[in-house]
C-alpha cells in the first residue's frame, strides 16, 4: 500500500520532498520526548499549503495516517510518526508572508519559528508574546498544535489568545480559513492545542504585541521552599499581576549551576524569578509592594538593564537540560495544581522521592501551578526507571487529586493518554471526540494521540440529506 | 414529563423570537437539566435554553421550540477561589451577582456586559458578547478555562478545569461560547480572574469623526496601556465621542499621557452614561474590523443611517437602530455596510432584526465543518434548531 502511495507523492512533490531511504526515515523517528520512537513509513516536505492539501487528500484516497512536525521539539510524543504512515514535515515552509504593525498582526507560514517573528518586529518596538523555552527552534505550526504556553503566560496567555485566523488543511484534504472574526463556532478556538488530530496548519495570522514600557526582573533567595512559596501568595493577595512568577527548588539551582554557572545566590533552598512588566510608572509601584513581600528573602537582586535580566534567566531556562549534570538520565513532568495547593503538593512530592528512593528537582512557573518536576535516576541501575516511571505517574495523580491538571503547556501526545481517564470521564472524552469525529470521520489525522481509546466515528444518525426543507421553503438561510 | 422538574405551560412571554414553546422547564441542578433533555430526546421535543432573556431575541428564530429551558434556578456560586484567581459557577448566575460576590475579595472577571441587569453567566457565554475591556482582558472565551455542558441526549460533558494553564484535551468551552444555544445546554463554567484594578480613570473628548482613526492607532500603540478605547455617535452625521479607559496602579498619570493623544478632554474617575451599554436592541447589527479598516468602518456606519457605539481599540462597534426601521430599508443597509466593510477586511453580522429578509451573517469561511460539528453535537436538530449561521 505505502509504495503505490509513495510513487504518488513522488509525482505530486519534487524529488528531494519524498524521503524513503532508511537512514534519513530515522533522523524523524522521535521528538523532544526520546523515548517514544517509530520509524515513519515516509516522511514527505511539502513547500506550500496546495502541496500539503494534496498529500493529505492522497492519504484519504489510500486511508494512510498521516502526522504533521514542526521541528520535533515537543515534549509529549504529539509528532510521534506512524510506521504505516506519512510524516509531513513543515520545515520548508518558514516565510513569513506578512508584517502588518498597523493591524498588530503578522502572517507567518507554519514551519517559521517561534522567537523569529518577535526578532522581525523587536527593532519596531513589538514582539510576539507566547515564548515557550524552545522557543529559538520551535515552530509556530507546533505551537498552535499544542497551544503552547511558556515563563510569561501568566500574564499574556497562550498561543490561543495570541492566534487570529489559520489556514488549515483539514483531515479530508480541503484548506479552510478559520478567522477569529468570523461569526460561527469558534473552530479556531476548537483547532488550538488539538495536537495534530483536527488538521494541520498551513498558515497563521498571529496577534503581535506592544512591547511594555517597563520591564523589572527580581531575582530573591529564600531559605526554603515554604518560604518562597508564601511570597507568591503574598504577591497574589496585593493584586500584582507580574508577566512571570518562576520557582526553582535548591536540587536545580545545583544541576543549573553545575551546567551554566548561573550564580544563584549560595545556600538558597529556593529562588524566585518575577519579572514585572508595563507602564514605567506601574512597574515602580508594584516594585516597591514587591520588595516589602519579599523582605523574609536572604538576598534580592534586581537586573539592572538586559544583560542582567538575561542572567537572571539563564538558570531558570537551562534547568531541564542541566540536570543532565547531575543526574544520568530524567524524566520531565509537566502537571499543574491550583496555585493555592503548591505547598501541599511539594510536601507529598517530597515524601514520594523519599519513599522510591528517586530523586526530584522542582523548576515551575509558580504564578499558575505549572510544575515541571525532573524526576531523576540512573538507567544503568536496574529497576530505577521503573522506580521512576511510578514516582512521575503519581505527581500526575496529585495533580488530578487537588483538582489540576495533567499537563499544563506541554500537551497529552502519546506520553498521557492513558492518563486522560483519570482526568475526565468517559462522557466527557466521548464528547471531545464528537468533535475529531466532525474534523476527521476517518480517524487519519495523527491517530493514537490524545485519546487513550479512538472512537469509531460512524455515520451520523439522522441526518437529513439534501436540501433542508426549511431552506427549500424560504424560511431559513443557506450560504 | 420528568419527574421531579418544575415544568409549567409557557405563555406568550416565553416566546423566542416569535416561537411560542408548550412548556418552561426550571431545573434546578445539572442532573435535572440532563434528565430533561433526555426526555426532550425520547418525544423529538426542540429546546431553547434560556438565562436573563436578555438576547433571547438575537439570532433568527428558531425553527421550532418546544420546551423554553429557563436556567434561573441554576444560580449559585460554586467555588471562589481567591487565592487561585479562579470562579466556578453556575450558569444561571447573573453578572452582576457574580461581580458582586467578587468584589468582596477584590476581585473581578474582567468581562463587560452590554446590560445593567438580568445577563446570565450563560448567555453571555452563549452569545459571546464582547464589551469594552476586550482590548486588554480578550473575550469570554479568552477567560473561560473550564465548562460543564449538557449534549441534546442527556450527556453531561466537562472539559479545561479549574487552573489557568492547562492543555489536556479539546476546549468545549470555546466550542460552546458564541454557540448560541445550538450545541447543548451550559451548565457550569470556570473562569479565571483579574484583581480590582487600583484605580480607573475616563479620558473622554468629543471628535470629528475624521480625527478618530489616527487617535485609535496612537492609543492602541501607547506603552501607557489603555484597557479600552470606546466611541459612541448618536447622530450618524454628527460628531464622535471617544472615551478612553486606564486601569491599574498610577492610573492618574497615565491618563494624562493617554490624553495628550488625544489631544484633549477631560479625565473622570467614572465612565460616561453610555460606556459598554446597548440602548436598544430591536435591530443591532455588529461590525468586526482591523484597525486601518477604522475610517472605513465610520463611513460606511454612518451611510446607514444607524447610531454607532463600540470599540475601537479592539475594532468591534455595534449599530442599533432607535427608531423604526423597515425590512427592506435594513436589508439594503445591511448589504452595503457588508460591502465596504469586507472591502476592509471586516465582518459584518446582523445580531438581532424583527425581520427574516436581511442576511444575518455574509460569508463564512468554515461554515460546512460548522455543520458537520452541529451534526455530530445534534444529529435530531433540537437544540436552538435554525438560531445560528446558516441556519444552524
Amino acid at each position: 500500500m505505502l509504495d503505490t502511495l509513495v510513487a504518488a507523492l513522488r509525482s505530486l512533490l519534487p524529488h528531494d520532498s519524498v524521503i524513503t531511504d532508511p537512514v534519513r526515515l530515522r533522523t524523524y523517528e522521535c521528538d523532544g520526548l526520546t523515548y517514544h520512537r517509530a520509524t515513519p513509513g515516509v516522511v514527505v516536505l511539502p513547500g506550500t499549503a496546495e502541496q500539503v492539501a494534496r498529500v493529505v487528500r492522497l492519504c484519504n484516497d489510500f486511508g494512510v495516517p498521516f502526522v504533521a512536525r514542526g521541528s520535533g521539539t515537543g515534549l509529549s510524543g504529539g509528532a510521534l510518526p506512524r510506521e504505516d504512515g506519512v510524516l509531513i514535515v513543515t520545515s520548508k515552509m518558514r516565510a513569513i508572508l506578512e508584517i502588518d504593525l498597523a493591524n498588530r498582526r503578522a502572517v507567518v507560514e507554519p514551519g517559521v519559528t517561534n522567537l523569529a517573528i518577535t526578532e522581525a518586529v523587536r527593532d519596531r518596538g513589538y514582539y510576539y508574546a507566547p515564548d515557550p523555552s524552545s522557543q529559538q527552534v520551535c515552530s509556530i505550526g507546533g505551537n498552535v498544535a499544542e497551544n503552547s504556553g511558556g515563563a510569561h503566560c501568566l500574564k499574556y496567555g497562550f498561543t490561543v489568545n495570541h492566534v487570529e485566523a489559520c489556514e488549515i488543511v483539514t483531515p479530508d484534504g480541503d484548506l479552510v480559513t478559520l478567522d477569529r472574526m468570523d461569526p460561527g463556532y469558534d473552530l479556531l478556538g476548537a483547532f488550538v492545542g488539538s495536537e495534530g488530530t483536527l488538521g494541520i496548519a498551513t498558515k497563521v495570522t498571529v496577534r503581535l504585541s506592544r512591547a511594555p514600557e517597563a520591564v523589572t526582573t527580581v531575582l530573591a533567595a529564600f531559605e526554603s521552599i515554604e518560604q518562597g512559596g508564601q511570597a507568591v501568595s503574598a504577591i497574589v493577595s496585593a493584586g500584582i499581576v507580574p508577566a512571570a512568577i518562576e520557582m526553582m527548588d535548591a536540587l536545580s539551582i545545583e544541576a543549573a549551576e553545575a551546567a551554566v554557572a548561573c550564580r544563584y545566590p549560595e545556600g538558597a533552598g529556593a529562588v524566585l524569578i518575577v519579572e514585572l512588566d508595563g507602564p514605567e510608572a506601574e512597574v515602580e509601584r508594584q516594585f516597591a509592594q514587591l520588595e516589602e513581600i519579599c523582605s523574609g528573602a536572604f538576598e534580592l537582586r534586581v537586573a539592572a538593564g538586559p544583560a542582567e535580566r538575561a542572567a537572571i534567566w539563564k538558570g531558570r531556562k537551562s534547568a531541564f537540560a542541566a540536570v543532565g549534570r547531575i543526574s544520568p538520565a530524567y524524566i520531565v513532568q509537566d502537571g499543574v495544581v491550583p496555585r493555592t495547593s503548591l505547598p501541599s503538593v511539594l510536601a507529598a512530592i517530597d515524601r514520594l522521592s523519599a519513599e522510591h528512593g528517586i530523586r526530584v528537582a522542582n523548576v515551575f512557573h509558580a504564578g499558575d501551578g505549572n510544575l515541571h518536576p525532573l524526576v531523576l535516576f540512573d538507567d544503568a541501575e536496574p529497576g530505577a526507571g521503573e522506580r521512576a516511571e511510578v514516582v512521575s505517574g503519581a505527581i500526575l495523580d496529585l495533580c488530578i487529586e487537588h483538582g489540576g491538571s495533567i499537563t499544563g503547556e506541554h500537551g497529552v501526545g502519546v506520553d498521557k493518554s492513558r492518563y486522560m481517564p483519570r482526568m475526565f470521564s468517559e462522557a466527557d472524552l466521548d464528547t471531545m471526540q464528537l468533535v475529531r469525529c466532525a474534523f476527521d470521520p476517518q480517524g487519519l489525522s495523527n491517530p493514537g494521540k490524545v485519546f487513550p481509546t479512538p472512537r469509531l466515528c460512524g455515520e451520523v444518525p439522522g441526518v437529513r440529506k439534501g436540501v433542508h426543507p426549511l431552506v427549500e421553503s424560504g424560511r431559513a438561510e443557506q450560504f | 414529563m420528568t419527574t421531579g422538574v418544575t415544568i409549567r405551560e409557557a405563555g406568550a412571554d416565553d416566546a423566542v423570537d416569535g416561537v411560542r414553546p408548550r412548556w418552561v422547564a426550571l431545573p434546578e441542578t445539572v442532573e435535572e437539566i440532563a434528565a430533561v433533555l433526555r426526555d426532550c430526546a425520547e418525544r423529538d421535543l426542540a429546546v431553547v435554553p434560556v438565562g436573563g432573556g436578555t438576547k433571547l431575541h438575537w439570532g433568527t428564530p428558531p425553527e421550532r421550540c418546544d420546551v423554553l429551558l429557563d436556567m434561573c434556578c441554576l444560580n449559585e456560586i460554586l467555588e471562589h477561589a481567591a487565592g487561585d484567581l479562579v470562579v466556578r459557577t453556575q450558569a444561571g448566575v447573573t453578572m452582576d451577582a457574580l461581580a458582586a460576590a467578587l468584589a468582596e475579595k477584590g476581585q473581578e472577571l474582567a468581562l463587560d456586559v452590554p446590560f445593567t441587569e438580568g445577563t446570565t453567566v450563560g448567555g453571555t457565554l452563549a452569545t459571546a458578547t464582547a464589551g469594552p475591556r476586550a482590548f486588554r482582558y480578550g473575550t469570554a472565551r479568552d477567560l473561560l478555562i473550564g465548562i460543564t455542558v449538557v449534549l441534546p441526549d442527556g450527556t453531561i460533558a466537562r472539559s479545561g478545569g479549574k487552573v489557568v494553564k492547562n492543555v489536556a484535551g479539546y476546549d468545549l468551552g470555546k466550542l460552546f461560547t458564541g454557540s448560541y444555544g445550538t450545541l447543548g445546554v451550559i451548565s457550569e463554567a470556570t473562569f479565571r480572574l483579574h484583581p480590582l484594578p487600583a484605580a480607573r480613570r475616563w479620558i473622554t473628548a468629543e471628535l470629528d469623526p475624521a480625527e478618530v482613526p489616527s487617535i485609535a492607532a496612537a492609543l492602541a500603540a501607547s506603552q501607557a496601556e489603555p484597557s479600552a478605547g470606546e466611541v459612541d455617535r448618536p447622530d450618524p452625521r454628527g460628531p464622535v465621542t471617544l472615551s478612553v479607559l486606564v486601569e491599574g496602579a498610577a492610573a492618574e498619570a497615565r491618563a494624562e499621557t493617554l490624553r495628550a493623544l488625544v489631544g484633549e478632554g477631560d479625565v473622570a474617575d467614572a465612565p460616561p452614561s453610555w460606556w459598554g451599554l446597548i440602548s436598544g436592541d430591536e435591530v443591532l447589527v455588529e461590525v468586526r474590523f482591523p484597525a486601518t479598516g477604522t475610517a472605513a468602518v465610520l463611513d460606511a456606519a454612518a451611510g446607514t443611517g444607524l447610531p454607532l457605539r463600540g470599540s475601537v481599540l479592539s475594532g468591534r462597534v455595534l449599530l442599533e437602530s432607535w427608531g423604526a426601521i423597515g425590512e427592506r430599508e435594513l436589508a439594503e443597509a445591511v448589504s452595503g455596510l457588508r460591502a465596504q466593510v469586507e472591502a476592509v477586511g471586516g465582518r459584518v453580522s446582523v445580531l438581532a432584526a424583527p425581520y427574516a429578509g436581511v442576511d444575518r451573517w455574509g460569508q463564512v469561511s468554515g461554515l460546512p465543518l460548522m455543520r458537520r460539528v452541529k451534526e455530530r453535537f445534534d444529529p435530531g436538530r433540537r437544540m436552538s434548531p435554525g438560531r445560528f449561521v446558516g441556519g444552524i
